[in-house]
């Protein structure tokens, strides 16, 4: 993975300095509360509910173990012992003291991290592929092209004061894992004929108020341009965004309200001044950034130990539904990713304790070359293990109660903070996830149903991603009660699709029930080897709808 | 719009404070004599072009006919309506590398000390500073960065091509302490 040279390293202790003078200026009243706001949330400090919150920037997903342990002492001993991942693939901490913050940055950059940019109208962490570098159908690596991004926009001048907050994801695989649909630029890494990267450019695509599935804007950008390229849109952006109502404000609406086709105009108008300046690439560039994302030692595997691998399989009904929800096949044969699931009713999806975060820490040392993934679906996954191990592993995870064998299923569900954290907030979303947990605990039925994507958000911004969700789960406030609106039909990856609202919402407790009567038209109309979006697609919202508002 | 300016606020150029021989002035018409920075559609239809300046809005679009009257102007001003408006940025940057503009290019308005430091970056170089900002504390937030990842003003070079650099001449520079 990317390891700092004294420029980051510099970089982000230049940067806790800085907040730290900021800081001692605001607690000295020399800085007002509105005018600290953007200097604290550009380094990740939300003032909260109950608390601050301090979101830690895990760029692209990539954690080293040496990271997630000092995570975890950060934990313990500036909160109460455990951090969130979020949808983002960062990390929150909900409760550290206001006044703590710019040592626990300080903290951070010892091990080359930071909040930079995890918040605020700025361009925040890029995001991508979980199994990047491992994936069976991966064209180009996405990872040196996200560190190449996450550099050009740490501390871009011309972009901290954007109409709104801009997301970036990117994708090398024929299957797309970082849903590039619905960001504010999608990025598909493709090779042309003559094996070339080339860019597939999204733009215009989000969740949040008002949903959309991102525009192509550009089918085949040569590399070499990737960063003006960008440059250019953000640029375009900046000037024409609108500023003057925040739930108009993402780049989305100029896209619709320019329509594609003007955008594309004023993006490659913009694009003429920039390209070919010193921000385009070179192979050597590329070459050294590649030189960070090496392949691990790994060793041969023999054929009896995939051979032992596989029977056990065979003959161990626990291991097999491990197996079969929670690893995935890697490109070099004997070798697996295995995914942590951070889904089970006693804990909060996507909570993770202290004391995990250290074992979990330990397993990624002794089996996965100390290297770790956050997926936007808030699991972990260690990328590179040997089939030999992995029953191993399993044990170990099913200690540390993180081998819930239920990765992709119903009870895998994406869940935000919610009203019981989050200041914006309508509604809950934690006891609603943990109703849902509880009540669909059976194993046969999680995988009779098969692959099914329930989101949860508490409030419209999305953060659980409800739109995208095969059910949607999203909490409103009307007249200051409680209720959950559900939607049907989203999806996210390559036929990514935005779900339909069933009807009138429903109260919390009555959640569950109308989850059950969902399943039940599905499980009845569904035809053989049919998933739920399947079905959904095939018969439409109607049966649904008459089947959970019937009398 | 902020009110009508009728002292000098603080002004930073060149890393220290100087003082100010421009007053804004938002009227529709010119003041009869006296420096003076005003409207652009002001001083485009002024006939003392020289000691009077123009500030612009930040949702200035740029023409090519604005753009050869302002190779003329003594320092062109952009207004920060408030600080969160960050197409002022943008504005200076093309200022600077699309046109080629050398003069003083002020910002003006919402101008807070924690911006400056990226203001400098895309291409102003002097700061009228809102009246409350504590001028020692603005000349010391010029420092929080020694080096950029991004090309800007003030750094031709993006990183990753002073890395091929510095890799070459196998001399990298120090982290600062």
């Amino acid at each position: 993975m990317y390891r700092y040279d004294n420029h980051d390293q510099t970089l982000v202790e230049e940067r806790v300095e800085q907040f730290r003078d900021q800081m001692r200026r605001y607690l000295e009243g020399k800085i007002s509360d509105e005018e600290f706001l953007p200097l604290r949330v550009q380094n990740g400090l939300y003032v909260q509910r109950y608390a601050p919150m301090l979101r830690i920037a895990i760029p692209y997903g990539m954690l080293a173990s040496y990271q997630l342990r000092k995570l975890g002492e950060i934990a313990a001993r500036y909160d109460r012992g455990y951090g969130h991942f979020t949808t983002r693939t960062n990390l929150q901490l909900n409760w550290p003291k206001l006044e703590d913050v710019p040592d626990i940055l300080a903290e951070l950059a010892t091990v080359q991290m930071h909040a930079i940019q995890t918040s605020g109208n700025d361009i925040r962490n890029t995001t991508t592929d979980q199994f990047s570098g491992i994936a069976g159908d991966e064209e180009v690596d996405p990872r040196p092209w996200c560190e190449l991004i996450r550099q050009w926009s740490t501390f871009h001048p011309e972009f901290f004061y954007l109409p709104r907050k801009f997301k970036i994801a990117v994708t090398g695989a024929s299957d797309d894992r970082a849903a590039i649909q619905v960001h504010d630029v999608g990025l598909r890494l493709w090779r042309d004929d003559a094996g070339e990267v080339r860019v597939k450019v999204l733009v215009g695509g989000g969740l949040g108020r008002t949903p959309m599935i991102g525009e192509t804007i550009c089918e085949d950008l040569p590399w070499q341009h990737l960063l003006t390229y960008l440059e250019a849109i953000v640029r375009v952006y900046n000037q024409f965004g609108r500023r003057d109502n925040k739930f108009k404000a993402r780049i989305k609406i100029l896209t619709k309200a320019l329509g594609v086709d003007e955008m594309r105009r004023r993006v490659e108008e913009e694009w003429a001044h920039l390209k070919d300046g010193p921000q385009t690439l070179n192979q050597q560039a590329i070459d050294e950034m590649a030189s960070h994302f090496v392949e691990p030692p790994r060793r041969e595997i023999d054929a009896s130990d995939i051979e032992s691998y596989e029977a056990l399989r065979r003959n161990n009904r626990a291991f097999a539904r491990f197996v079969t929800n929670n690893v995935t096949d890697h490109k070099v044969s004997g070798y697996k990713a295995v995914t942590l699931s951070l889904k089970r009713s006693s804990q909060s999806p996507g909570d993770v304790t202290s004391e995990q975060m250290a074992a979990i820490a330990d397993l990624a040392d002794d089996y996965s070359f100390g290297e770790l993934r956050v997926t936007h679906e808030q699991n972990l996954v260690l990328t590179d293990v040997a089939v030999d191990q992995i029953e191993e592993l399993w044990h170990k995870l099913d200690e540390l109660g993180l081998a819930n064998p239920t990765v992709g299923t119903l009870a895998d569900l994406i869940c935000c903070p919610g009203g019981d954290y989050c200041a914006l907030a309508n509604a809950k979303s934690i006891p609603v996830a943990q109703a849902i947990q509880e009540r669909f605990e059976s194993l046969d039925f999680l995988y009779d149903l098969g692959p099914l994507d329930l989101n949860i958000s508490g409030c419209m911004n999305a953060c659980g991603h409800h739109h995208v969700g095969h059910i949607g789960i999203l909490g409103v406030d009307k007249k200051g009660e409680e209720y959950y609106q559900i939607s049907l039909g989203g999806s996210q990856g390559n036929e990514a699709s935005l779900g339909k609202i069933l009807g009138p919402s429903f109260f919390r407790e009555d959640v569950p029930g109308v989850i059950d009567k969902v399943l039940q038209v599905y499980v009845g109309e569904r035809q053989p080897d049919e998933t739920f979006i399947d079905t959904y697609r095939r018969i439409g919202l109607k049966p649904f709808k008459e089947f959970v508002y019937a009398a | 719009m902020l009110p009508e300016q009728t002292s000098p606020r603080p002004l930073i150029k060149g890393g220290r404070q100087i003082e100010d021989q421009w007053l804004r002035h938002d009227d529709e018409t010119a003041p009869a004599e006296g420096k003076a920075i005003v409207r652009l559609d002001v001083w485009l239809a002024s006939d003392r072009r020289d000691s009077l300046a123009p500030w612009l809005p930040s949702d200035t679009e740029l023409d090519a006919e604005t753009i050869a009257a302002l190779r003329e102007a003594p320092l062109v001003a952009i207004d920060f309506p408030k600080f969160t408006d960050g197409r002022g940025y943008s504005v200076a940057r093309v200022l600077r590398e699309r046109h080629a503009f050398t003069g003083e290019i002020r910002a003006l308005g919402d101008v807070l000390i924690d911006q400056l430091v990226y203001m400098k970056r895309c291409g102003f170089d002097a700061w009228s500073l809102r009246e409350d900002q504590i001028v020692e504390d603005a000349l010391n937030a010029f420092n929080a960065f020694s080096r950029h990842y991004q090309v800007s003003i003030d750094n031709p070079e993006p990183m990753f091509l002073r890395r091929q650099r510095e890799a070459c001449a196998h001399q990298p520079e120090p982290a600062l302490a």
